[in-house]
């Protein structure tokens, strides 16, 4: 052993030197945030809970094309449609199981209305199972409560696509 | 009778009032440890529950009193409920000893040091206990680690210990603390301090000695088979292991109660709180030696236990003494 090396052990040099690099990092800014009270910026192309969408008249964008559910790798979508009074299709049923999603956003790529979307909501976690079955009254909720915000993001990724 | 009741009655009153405080600070000490821990670390740590997230132990004790206990089939069910108790029991019942001041003492029994040395050897059964009864492969092996280690360095402790008794020549801590009013002993028996601290690492199972908890081999080691508050009962009684271990420092090398300067600003402070202040800073260091170590080897653990520290402290025995005798300064009662 070298005996500046020696020294170095006897006298805990490394250590010290450790600990009051330990001591300076615990007055610098913190890299986390304070996660319940803000929350980090998140990308147009976020994929969170779905939605469907609205016409600004109040029309259901979606016309039951059934291309989600064909495309759905988990099969977590379930659509029945039906012909309504007007002539138009629309769906009866549009379930999406959210514990079976996987939050690929292929039904969002494949919808030719712009119906389904996945917004920027991820708390959405509940207490029971069932509460995540969600049904299409649910879905078009969510659509009503966030479509400022899911105009925006389809607008902001319009460009890229 | 009456007599009798009465004197139950005031002891249990002494009792609660150095208890409740205790407690309280191991709720806090825990909190303080994540929390530097966390800074080090650049995190924030625990910070929503009350003010700077001061009451997160209580809330996790309030968690953990929720939580259903479960007793493996294959255990032994008495020892296995025994050793969570016997674990706190004996960190709590060592503070019986500790003097804040020099009348706040429980019990000023004339040998404290060997009371404290003795029960701080006994907290190893709780964990054997614990691993044995578990009747699982990683408790055992973690207790059996914990075991081996924690005899390993309560010898270099002892000797340790030696060396300020050698110099204060009694064994009653309140004695101990006065022989330190000229000068602290951690200046005369620096590298005791260091090697002490060191040893206290290892005795309560503290990183970067956690080899009994090491959880990327032993899962939790002696606690994985335990749940709900008898796992609470552990952890408490670590953490009040820890706080004992960073009073019995403060009072063999960092002069107990004692004001650090007798002069006028460090005079107003109450000499029980020098006594905190000094647990205080004995912890925080605790902290941030687990904040910034990986895990020993366990063959380096016990070379270091026995190879290094034990020589040095023998000789260091030698020379206190050699001194103490050349210079006719032997304490002479």
């Amino acid at each position: 052993m070298k005996i500046s090396r020696f020294f170095k052990t006897i006298l805990l040099l490394d250590i010290l030197s450790g600990l009051l690099i330990a001591l300076k990092e615990i007055f610098k800014n913190k890299k986390t945030i304070n996660y319940p009270f803000e929350k980090g910026k998140i990308s147009p192309r976020f994929r969170g809970e779905h939605a469907l969408r609205r016409y600004p008249n109040g029309e259901e964008r979606c016309i039951a094309c059934k291309l989600c559910e064909a495309v759905c790798p988990a099969q977590a979508i379930t659509i029945e449609s039906a012909e309504r009074s007007d002539g138009s299709r629309k769906t009866t049923r549009y379930d999406i199981d959210m514990m079976k999603c996987i939050y690929c956003g292929l039904c969002e790529e494949s919808c030719p209305v712009d119906a389904i979307v996945q917004g920027p909501n991820f708390e959405f976690s509940t207490e029971t199972r069932e509460e995540l079955y969600y049904n299409k009254e649910k879905l078009l909720d969510n659509g009503d409560r966030w479509e400022t915000i899911l105009a925006a993001n389809i607008r902001a990724d319009k460009p890229y696509r | 009778m009456f007599e009798y009741l009465n004197i139950i009655f005031l002891e249990t009153y002494k009792v609660l009032f150095l208890l409740l405080p205790v407690l309280t600070a191991v709720a806090l000490m825990v909190w303080l440890d994540r929390r530097v821990w966390a800074f080090v670390q650049k995190r924030r740590g625990p910070n929503v529950v009350g003010p700077f997230g001061l009451f997160q132990s209580l809330a996790d004790a309030l968690k953990y009193l929720f939580k259903e206990i479960i007793i493996p089939a294959s255990s032994n069910k008495i020892i296995f409920i025994l050793a969570p108790i016997v674990t706190m029991t004996l960190a709590l019942v060592a503070w019986a000893v500790i003097p804040f001041n020099e009348s706040l003492v429980i019990a000023d029994i004339n040998v404290g040091i060997l009371y404290l040395f003795a029960v701080s050897s006994l907290g190893v059964y709780g964990i054997i206990m614990g691993g044995w009864a578990s009747n699982s492969k990683y408790p055992f092996l973690g207790s059996i680690r914990s075991a081996a280690q924690m005899v390993s360095y309560e010898v270099s402790i002892g000797v340790i210990i030696i060396n300020v008794l050698l110099c204060v020549g009694s064994l009653n801590l309140t004695d101990i603390v006065l022989a330190q009013e000229n000068l602290w002993f951690v200046i005369p028996l620096f590298p005791m301090f260091v090697i002490f601290f060191i040893s206290a690492l290892a005795e309560t199972n503290r990183p970067p000695f956690d080899l009994p908890e090491a959880e990327a081999e032993l899962v939790a080691g002696y606690q994985t088979e335990y749940s709900g508050m008898m796992y609470a009962m552990f952890w408490l009684g670590e953490y009040a292991n820890i706080l004992l271990m960073c009073s019995l420092g403060s009072i063999l090398f960092l002069g107990g109660w004692l004001p650090a300067i007798e002069a006028f600003p460090f005079n107003f402070i109450p000499d029980f709180m020098w006594l905190i202040l000094k647990i205080l800073f004995l912890f925080i260091l605790f902290s941030l030696v687990k904040a910034i170590v990986p895990r020993y080897r366990y063959d380096q653990l016990m070379k270091l236990g026995w190879k290094i520290f034990l020589p040095m402290s023998l000789i260091w025995v030698v020379i206190t003494a050699s001194y103490l005798f050349y210079f006719d300064l032997l304490p002479s009662n």
